[in-house]
């Protein structure tokens, strides 16, 4: 530091003080202000807190990376025609309020899945469909989940979840049969289902009728 | 409506006001001192002579032929040669002195610059292997299933983290750790503390990624590590910042230069986003889906772009031997960098649940950003302009050169990908992943190399053994990104279309991505060629294979001599 410069002179300074105002600045905008707007957003009345098994599912669905492929976060009708897709309507922040840590995603190397349990509601589909994706879509790029699974030569036994797979794809004195792992990434899947309404039927006065009147 | 116009036409005029202020300010002089503060990277007799450690003499003969002998900057090295007639005792003191000073400044950071850069290239392998499996497993599904640890959506982000934690990281510490005391004319203090802290980070980078692999991770995107991890990760960021932040103190020259300005700021905002960002508990839902693209492209612009930015504003006047176009324009785009760059990270969730004012914010300072980037583009332009042939007999500058030409080429992308219009097509789809690659690797990883070619046999004390191999990594490097980078951003421009088409089936729009994806394997495999051709040369050099051609050339007056024609004092 040099010798004989005020305090305001010195560059350190100025770059501590001009880079830490800026970043306040910015993470205030970005991660305060959302915190305080946030933080008392109400669960929609349709949707349910996740039971402990589709807590563990979403784990398993956290732990295998879906989020690199699928997003939870179907657009606009106006922008995007993810609606008629069948990937629902555009969310709102309610649709969320169990949902730590988020997985809104940022790819759609496959499709949205925030209404997937609605789409496809059959744990047989999920459960063979997570086995070897190729059986149920040709074409698919998905990988298959081996690790999900049990390969068992000869029967089942009492109280295994089998996977009921499309002849063309089960090999003769095989079963397969699902971990705990796959039948709570299953009932978390089929957990996902934001088909309620988003916003609560609004109450019949004046100012509310004049309002539905501006919406589109 | 009106609100949405009302807040977009007010984030505008805001920084419109705002970059009026930083241009005010500047010209007052607030902000930083003008063209003296360009030349302190140079010693007295160092203008107009050029320099490049990786070039052979052969190419530093050329190099120094293709310099325009005409332009201004020879001004400084007569006013230098002038002085050494009249007071030629005086100068031969400073000279030395000059000298001195960095070969303290080398040593002095030698050990931890070393160590630092050589776990960034371990990474750098590790993780070019990681991603070009991740490529690979997108257009050959049932590829190497049977390992959990292999299915893409964990080697993928095993991939992203070992890049930015692993080699980004490493190395733009190992690069800031050279520059610091060399720009400060100090010797780092506390290297032992820093080089404790470079091996701290990099064992939290491999307990992530070991814990991504197992299936234990945070969930965010680029948060990924277990908080738990994190803490290796902060104590040894730690370690590393508080010796530069000291030796930033204590600093013998009067001006900060432009570069000290980047590291200095970088290394106040990294730990603030990071602790910020993996703080257990903290975030919930949307607000936490704002909060990771705060972080996550924080990351680029507040951490990794002031690293890379800093190591180009070092190395592009040093191997020129002539001081950076504009001073002013550096810090300009130094501080309108740090005011918009902070504020887009909402162009991340356009379309997705979160309210208008917030994805308004993002595209106005999105498109703002235009303004450093240019300011640093024309600089780095006007330094170079005159001297592209330069670019033939110095491998650093190449790599360097190319690196900050592509930031340009990202940045203005980047503003591009936020306008609504264009985001709609290409968010969600692999145009974007390109882009990513177009950042991290195009301009940061470049200007890496560049930098590290530099660096090393400075550390060393030891030239590159197989100079040829230079010119194999930069020509498999630049053929693979290019393959990589223009197929798959077609195929995911093509893809987004797919999809935002009601009557397309969604598979097509996956089967139709299939040749771009495979385009994009044969160019990863180019890119992880070359990278392994780099770290063999790397390891060569450290275990001191082939021929010493000149040993560690620090300031020598008969090199200078050799090389000019002209006689200096020392």
């Amino acid at each position: 530091m040099s010798a004989g410069k005020s305090f305001w002179e010195m560059d350190e300074l100025r770059l501590v003080i001009g880079a830490m105002v800026i970043l306040g600045g910015a993470t205030g905008v970005l991660v305060v202000l959302p915190y305080l707007l946030l933080d008392n957003v109400k669960p929609p009345a349709g949707l349910k807190p996740y039971t402990n098994e589709q807590l563990v599912g979403r784990q398993t669905y956290i732990a295998n990376g879906c989020v690199y492929c699928h997003s939870q976060q179907p657009r606009d009708i106006k922008q995007a025609p993810d609606f008629a897709r069948g990937w629902g309507r555009a969310s709102v922040a309610g649709d969320y309020a169990y949902d730590t840590p988020h997985l809104l995603g940022t790819m759609r190397t496959g499709p949205d899945l925030l209404n997937i349990g609605a789409r496809q509601p059959s744990k047989d589909w999920q459960l063979g469909h997570l086995y070897q994706p190729r059986a149920y879509t040709p074409g698919s790029i998905m990988p298959p989940y081996p690790h999900l699974f049990e390969i068992r030569t000869g029967q089942a036994q009492a109280g295994d979840t089998v996977v009921k797979l499309p002849p063309a794809f089960a090999k003769p004195g095989e079963v397969v049969v699902a971990k705990p792992e796959a039948l709570a990434l299953v009932a978390y899947l089929l957990a996902l289902d934001r088909t309620y309404p988003a916003l609560p039927p609004l109450p019949k006065t004046a100012n509310s009728a004049e309002a539905a009147k501006e919406k589109p | 409506m009106d609100f949405t116009v009302g807040v977009l036409l007010g984030t505008f005029v805001l920084s419109v006001l705002a970059l009026f202020f930083f241009i005010w300010s500047m010209s007052q002089g607030l902000f930083g001192n003008g063209r003296s503060a360009a030349t302190v990277i140079f010693a007295r007799n160092e203008f107009g002579i050029v320099e490049d450690p990786a070039a052979t003499d052969r190419e530093k003969s050329d190099l120094q032929q293709a310099m325009d002998p005409s332009e201004e900057y020879y001004d400084y090295f007569d006013d230098a040669m002038l002085a050494a007639t009249r007071e030629r005792m005086a100068v031969r003191r400073r000279l030395r002195d000059d000298a001195d000073h960095r070969t303290l400044a080398d040593q002095s950071s030698a050990g931890v610059v070393g160590v630092c850069l050589t776990l960034a290239v371990v990474w750098l392998v590790l993780a070019s292997f990681a991603g070009l499996i991740s490529s690979i497993k997108l257009h050959v599904p049932d590829w190497w299933v049977q390992y959990d640890w292999l299915t893409f959506g964990r080697i993928r982000p095993i991939h992203l983290n070992m890049v930015a934690y692993g080699w980004c990281s490493l190395a733009g510490i190992g690069v800031a750790l050279w520059l610091i005391p060399r720009l400060l004319k100090k010797r780092l203090i506390g290297a032992k503390y820093a080089l404790a802290g470079g091996a701290l980070w990099s064992t939290g980078v491999f307990a992530g990624t070991v814990a991504i692999g197992m299936g234990y991770s945070d969930g965010l995107e680029w948060l990924e590590f277990p908080w738990q991890i994190d803490i290796l990760l902060v104590i040894g960021g730690a370690l590393v910042g508080f010796p530069l932040w000291l030796t930033l103190l204590r600093r013998k020259v009067e001006h900060l230069y432009v570069s000290v300005w980047y590291i200095g700021a970088g290394l106040l905002w990294f730990p603030v986003l990071f602790v910020i960002g993996n703080w257990p508990g903290l975030h919930f839902g949307v607000q936490q889906a704002t909060m990771n693209w705060w972080f996550g492209h924080n990351a680029l612009g507040l951490w990794f772009t002031p690293l890379g930015l800093a190591a180009a504003y070092y190395f592009i006047p040093k191997v020129l031997g002539k001081p950076i176009h504009s001073y002013n324009l550096s810090l300009l785009g130094f501080w309108a960098l740090a005011f918009f760059y902070s504020q887009v990270g909402g162009h991340h969730l356009i379309g997705g649940p979160v309210p208008s004012w917030f994805i308004t914010i993002a595209i106005v300072q999105s498109m703002m950003m235009v303004i450093p980037v240019f300011a640093v583009a024309v600089n780095q332009h006007m330094t170079v302009l005159g001297n592209f042939r330069a670019l033939f007999y110095s491998p650093t500058l190449r790599f360097v050169v190319l690196g900050a030409m592509m930031y340009t080429a990202a940045s203005v992308q980047g503003s591009l990908e936020a306008l609504r219009s264009v985001n709609t097509v290409t968010h969600f789809t692999h145009y974007t992943v390109a882009h990513a690659h177009l950042g991290l690797y195009g301009f940061f990883s470049m200007v890496m190399f560049g930098s590290i070619y530099f660096i090393m046999p400075r550390v060393m004390n030891w030239e590159w053994p197989f100079p040829l191999l230079i010119s194999l990594h930069f020509w498999l490097v630049l053929v693979g990104f290019s393959i990589y980078f223009v197929w798959l951003s077609i195929g995911g421009w093509l893809q987004g279309l797919a999809m935002l088409d009601e009557k397309t089936p969604f598979m097509q729009s996956v089967a139709l991505t299939l040749p771009y994806l495979q385009a994009r394997s044969i160019g990863g495999g180019l890119m992880t060629l070359g990278h392994l051709v780099f770290a063999a040369h790397f390891f060569a050099m450290g275990w001191k294979f082939g021929p010493t051609r000149l040993g560690a050339a620090l300031l020598e007056p008969s090199m200078l001599l050799r090389l000019t024609g002209k006689k200096v004092a020392a």
